[in-house]
């Protein structure tokens, strides 16, 4: 019972998609299956949030190595959780000024809310995201090596792709004649965007696709139930 | 200098690609741009629509990737904003009602005071989903929005008014970091209604090659990274924004400066990387 419920709530929908994309008349049933997806993705970030707090409470009460990373982790969550929740510090909507305050905005400039997002959120994400570019220079550095003809090859794509992207392109190769305009070096990143990174990428999609549609029946027809997982617990 | 080279501290490499990144920041370094047919064609997608025509603007980013995709929002929003054309915001990501408070707050309040909220333009918000959520509003828009970001009905919103789903969008212009995003718009929205429905798209630098299969059928125009945002933002402002040449409408072209330097470092650091290997190979080393 404990996998075969949740088998069949994994294989009806699926078939119904599949019969609702071929029968037109069936196209209704898929629309609902997709909104119970929509429903369910909703509630996933419910699933998600506890699971965050099981994760992390369990590795406090241990005392596990880091575990004054989770106490952070889980005071973050909370507090903004709370205040997003509670909408503190929201005023009341401006069409209805004598309601109460949760009747307003949320993500309204000047909250709580909106001070966590624009004084927090964004600046460490952007921070993580910007750090890269220190990773990538230092990595480039110690491990980007002609060592053989495909590593040359990749090197060479490298430099074109890095120039082509900048002014550096135009400017180093635009005094090449129109004859001679595919040499150009923004040109030069444009076809191997165009011509190899496409044809590579259609060759790994077409690919993928097969796979998952193989994998997707095997799921559906109840071949492979292993994403139930053990049915121990 | 061979010794030098092979003991440097990735710490000065930091350092390097710190000063590689701020100075031409701090100098507003700016080079020229030239247009290529990708961003020539989102461009023209955009601009062959007429006064009033529906635009369904999804923004499905976040803070990490505004530094690529902040300046491209901003540019698709005057674009449109100036073409009157009206603009039905909506996001995938859950951060993504803030880029578009953001976009609606610099542009459009800004710029366009005499464009009306529910009349030109509304918020529709964040509905979680993704490919789900595009699969239902391609058929029924109101089974997912009953109302808009701000909570007010859909059925009180004027523009909303005669929109039963995104089939009836002239265009669709998705800014994308990742899943769900442009992809998922061209599987789910474009190629089961490619008589319905056009999309033009600006996406990250590592998402751009995933993409490229799509064009030009299905995707007839694309934006990659901030490069393709400078070109999209010279064409907009060259026709546009003569008024408004500077501040956030040349924050594509003023990113292409520390991009230019640091891309020159890093193939720098390649080729003295790959000097130091030769040279270690010749001596008989590793």
């Amino acid at each position: 019972m404990k996998r075969t419920v949740p088998f069949l709530i994994a294989s009806v929908p699926g078939f119904v998609l599949i019969v609702a994309y071929f029968i037109p008349p069936a196209e209704g049933w898929g629309e609902s299956v997709s909104i119970w997806f929509d429903v369910l993705a909703a509630i996933a970030f419910i699933l998600g949030g506890g699971n965050l707090l099981k994760v992390h409470l369990r590795k406090i009460g241990k005392q596990d190595t880091g575990w004054a990373y989770s106490a952070i982790t889980v005071a973050a969550f909370a507090i903004t959780l709370i205040i997003g929740l509670t909408k503190f510090g929201v005023h009341p909507n401006a069409q209805f000024p004598d309601t109460a305050h949760w009747t307003g905005q949320y993500r309204e400039v000047g909250t709580p809310f909106w001070w966590i997002y624009e004084y927090a959120f964004v600046p460490l994400t952007a921070t993580i995201f910007a750090l890269l570019a220190f990773y990538v220079a230092s990595a480039a550095f110690r491990a980007f090596r002609a060592r053989n003809t495909e590593a040359v090859l990749l090197l060479s794509t490298t430099f074109i792709i890095l120039l082509g992207r900048t002014f550096a392109g135009v400017y180093l190769t635009g005094w090449l004649p129109d004859a001679l305009s595919g040499l150009r070096i923004e040109n030069l990143t444009i076809d191997i965007m165009r011509v190899f990174t496409t044809a590579g990428n259609r060759a790994i999609m077409i690919g993928i696709a097969l796979g998952t549609a193989s994998v997707s029946l095997k799921i559906l027809l109840g071949v492979d139930r292993s994403y139930l997982g053990s049915g121990d617990d | 200098m061979y010794e030098l080279l092979k003991n440097l501290d990735r710490r000065w490499i930091f350092l390097m690609m710190l000063l590689c990144v701020s100075v031409p920041i701090l100098l507003q370094s700016r080079f020229p741009e030239k247009p290529t047919g990708l961003a020539q064609a989102v461009f023209d997608e955009i601009d062959q629509l007429e006064e009033g025509d529906r635009v369904l603007m999804a923004f499905d980013f976040d803070p990490a990737s505004e530094g690529e995709l902040g300046p491209m929002a901003t540019a698709f929003s005057y674009h449109c904003a100036s073409k009157k054309l009206r603009m039905y915001y909506m996001a995938l990501w859950p951060v993504g009602p803030q880029m578009i408070d953001e976009a609606i707050r610099n542009v459009v309040e800004t710029d366009f005071p005499d464009l009306v909220y529910g009349e030109d333009y509304v918020n529709l918000g964040f509905k979680s989903g993704g490919e789900g959520v595009i699969k239902v509003i391609t058929t029924d828009i109101r089974q997912l929005y009953t109302t808009d970001a701000l909570g007010t009905s859909i059925d009180a919103i004027p523009m909303m008014q005669g929109v039963d789903n995104i089939r009836q969008m002239d265009l669709i212009v998705n800014v994308s970091a990742g899943t769900a995003g442009t992809k998922e718009w061209v599987q789910y929205a474009v190629t089961p209604y490619p008589e319905d429905l056009r999309i033009v798209a600006g996406c990250t630098g590592v998402q751009a090659p995933l993409l490229y299969p799509y064009i030009p059928d299905q995707l007839p125009g694309l934006l990659g990274a901030i490069k393709g945002a400078a070109e999209y933002e010279e064409l907009v402002m060259s026709k546009y924004g003569e008024d408004v040449m500077a501040g956030i409408y040349s924050e594509a072209r003023r990113r292409m400066g520390p991009q230019l330097i640091a891309h020159l470092l890093m193939i720098a650091l390649i080729i003295a990387g790959n000097v130091i290997y030769f040279t270690d190979r010749r001596r008989g080393g590793r």
